[in-house]
């Protein structure tokens, strides 16, 4: 009899998703399906709205991410004004993304992951939280949520709040940095530096075995970026890099504007998540990894010291690039030390204090794209406006998205490994809520709860017969 | 003698009741406003004669220099137990005006409910976020919820004038733009059209803004606008701010010319 497991909902990501996984007769996995089962219809209810409100609008599609769709917004807007904006606006804007690198990428690793990693995959799952963690090690919970309210505190100072800070516009920002906001970034550098070294040294003995690392699944596939026109680790800039996983570049210095050339989405019926995919190879082939592993692995260098000593080590002499999905989690932590390097540099840079921000004109294109890295990878903005600035259509591909193919391979590949002849138990599900967790997904998130939303899994029956039943909350 | 009430020379009072220009005696009346005896001229408003002695009253679509026309009913006060919009009722000897109490709050508080209610106000990702009247009365009444169900009327934006937009969905049909183009700019190109919620604020007879010939471009609709119906071109979320009291200044100053 063909039985179905399914884990509603999948907890510690953000936003609303299940796992169903499908087996056989002989009760061994024969698919898994990783489901987005909320819709929020951004691209249809934008149409209509003027131009300027987009950025405040689409940073609503988030409450994690916020400035990564205000960033690309405003970059699709310059697009549509077609001016460049002034270097002062350009180095804020990149000062904002390396602060929300900083506190997104510590809220995936010290909130969401580190609970699996330092409590057990095993362990209590009523412990298995952030909470759990403050109790068990409470240094490194309290270092990792400073860390996480560094980057925070940027941002509100920046855009005047933590959340949704409509600050970056069509043109550029509409507020500078202030004296005291470089004194105070200058101030709590150091200990931010300290903790993301501190931490990477303990990830690297402690998890950076063979074993571990390949725990939850290893494939190989496509990965995307973009980098500088030399090669360099880029977030805000520069151009469409995809490498293979013998680390053979494949598409290069790709100009984002043209996306569509080399980026398709296709859709299925059990998902409301699209499945964008590199459209040379066609759907499902084309699947190609965005976000921390993806960045880490198309750069040549990270153009900053401490970063590059880790590249090499985490590229440990090899051409290859690493397919492991844990990786995510190790590259995400360089990113963390990359992004507060670049923020030392962007502050001692005089142009950074310019009282000129933003370039003002009217509508000079008809249509726009604005790309750069969001946290959790690459993030598309493509608008259509008549000439008065009313949005007429919009296209936004976001990071989560182009993962989908591979967060479905790695759930597939985990729940193989670990569920023969029908039988599981809790900690199993976790290992393969945890390759979806990897991967930071952010599901258009509305909200996420710390561990506290109860799992349910259901055997079925393919006529919807529930044939066994496990509950955590 | 108050000088907000007198400044308000346009309905006719002065400060020893003599009105210059001839129009004669303008005569001192008393009433009641919450158990308190005032003497104002005759002539004088409710709201006029309240806000000059220190009453709150919430207001919307009222800004002084314009003539008031009791569109928002946000100012209704209790005359003898008879509910009526202070802005346009005129005080008469021995009126008894309750301005505030349990009922009237929950009048302006369901009024402005339905204000919500009727078009699309989000404020999240409004250009007028954190400058809005509608907004600032919303926090002042302590209105936490709305209970009436929402209309969601989809309502179109004009954005083909040069330098300003006029979004219907935060439009709340006080009139202000239209008495400012007439009875201030003298342009008359807004104008109200339709019946019930089919009203809308147009321009010229119901064409593109950026099409009507009539508009000088000026903005003093932008400014009076007491939401971001009516806003210039170009701002992002919460950047936009606008300065009515201007236009209070203006008509001031062309009266006292």
């Amino acid at each position: 009899m063909k039985r179905e497991i399914l884990i509603d909902p999948v907890t510690r990501i953000e936003g609303h998703a299940k796992i169903t996984i499908y087996l056989d007769d002989a009760g061994e996995v024969n698919d898994a399906h990783f489901h987005v089962t909320e819709l929020r219809g951004f691209e249809k209810f934008c149409e209509g709205r003027t131009l300027w409100e987009m950025p405040a609008l689409t940073a609503r599609i988030c409450g994690i991410c916020p400035v990564s769709h205000i960033l690309a917004s405003a970059k699709t807007g310059d697009a549509i004004l077609a001016v460049r904006i002034p270097k002062a606006a350009e180095l804020l804007r990149r000062l904002m993304n390396t602060a929300q690198f900083v506190q997104s990428h510590a809220l995936s690793f010290f909130y969401l992951s580190a609970p699996d990693f330092l409590l057990g995959w095993d362990s209590d799952p009523a412990q298995r939280n952030v909470i759990g963690l403050i109790g068990a090690n409470p240094s490194l919970a309290r270092k990792g949520i400073r860390l996480r309210s560094f980057g925070q505190q940027i941002i509100e100072r920046l855009g005047g709040k933590k959340i949704h800070p409509a600050w970056a516009v069509p043109g550029g920002v509409n507020s500078s940095l202030s004296k005291e906001d470089v004194d105070f970034i200058k101030a709590n550098l150091p200990e931010a530096l300290d903790t993301i070294r501190g931490t990477l040294d303990l990830f690297k003995s402690s998890f950076a075995d063979e074993q571990t690392r390949g725990m939850l699944s290893d494939f190989p596939s496509l990965f995307m970026g973009l980098v500088s026109p030399d090669g360099t680790w880029e977030h805000y800039e520069g151009n469409i890099r995809i490498v293979d996983s013998q680390g053979s570049i494949v598409v290069d210095q790709f100009d984002p504007a043209h996306y569509p050339e080399i980026v398709q989405e296709a859709s299925e019926g059990w998902s409301y998540l699209k499945f964008p995919h590199y459209a040379p190879l066609g759907y499902p082939e084309g699947m190609y990894r965005v976000g921390p592993l993806g960045r880490v692995n198309v750069c040549d260098r990270f153009g900053t010291p401490l970063a590059d000593a880790e590249l090499e080590e985490f590229r440990a002499g090899s051409q290859e690039r690493s397919g492991r999905v844990f990786d995510y989690h190790y590259t995400r932590l360089i990113e963390i030390l990359a992004s507060l390097e670049r923020m030392e540099r962007l502050i001692n840079d005089e142009r950074i204090r310019s009282p000129r921000i933003r370039a003002e004109a009217g509508i000079n294109e008809l249509e726009g794209v604005g790309i750069h890295e969001a946290p959790r990878g690459t993030l598309f903005h493509h608008y259509k406006v008549d000439s008065d600035g009313v949005i007429q259509w919009v296209n936004l591909i976001v990071s989560t998205g182009q993962n989908n193919l591979a967060m479905n391979r790695s759930i597939k590949e985990i729940a193989q490994q670990h569920i023969h002849g029908g039988k599981f138990d809790e900690g199993i599900l976790n290992r393969i809520e945890g390759g979806i967790r990897a991967f930071d997904p952010c599901l258009s998130c509305s909200v996420h709860a710390v561990g506290q939303m109860p799992l349910l899994v259901e055997l079925q029956t393919p006529d919807g017969e529930t044939v066994g039943r496990l509950i955590r909350d | 003698m108050n000088l907000s009430v007198r400044s308000r020379s346009c309905i006719g009072m002065g400060s020893d009741d003599i009105k210059e220009g001839g129009k004669g005696l303008v005569k001192d009346i008393t009433i009641r406003i919450d158990d308190k005896e005032i003497s104002a001229p005759s002539g004088s408003t409710i709201l006029e004669v309240a806000k000059a002695n220190g009453f709150y009253i919430p207001t919307l679509c009222h800004l002084d220099g314009l003539t008031d026309i009791g569109a928002c009913r946000m100012c209704v006060v209790s005359v003898g137990g008879k509910i009526v919009t202070s802005c346009t009722t005129k005080i008469t000897e021995g009126m008894e005006v309750i301005t505030n109490s349990d009922r009237l709050a929950e009048l302006r508080r369901l009024n402005l409910e339905l204000i919500f209610a009727e078009r699309n106000h989000v404020c999240s990702m409004c250009v007028s976020n954190n400058h809005c009247e509608l907004q600032d009365l919303a926090c002042d009444l302590g209105m936490q919820h709305v209970e009436v169900p929402y209309a969601y009327p989809r309502l179109s934006i004009d954005a083909t004038h040069p330098k300003f937009i006029v979004d219907h969905n935060r439009c709340i049909l006080c009139g202000r733009c239209v008495r400012v183009c007439a009875e201030v700019e003298g342009a008359h190109v807004w104008g109200i059209a339709g019946r019930g919620r089919e009203t809308l604020v147009i321009t010229e007879l119901g064409i593109d803004w950026g099409d009507a010939e009539t508009c000088t471009d000026c903005g003093k609709c932008v400014e009076v606008c007491p939401t971001g119906a009516i806003v210039e071109k170009g701002k992002a979320a919460a950047e936009m701010e606008k300065h009515p009291q201007l236009v209070t200044t203006l008509k001031e100053r062309r009266e006292n010319d």
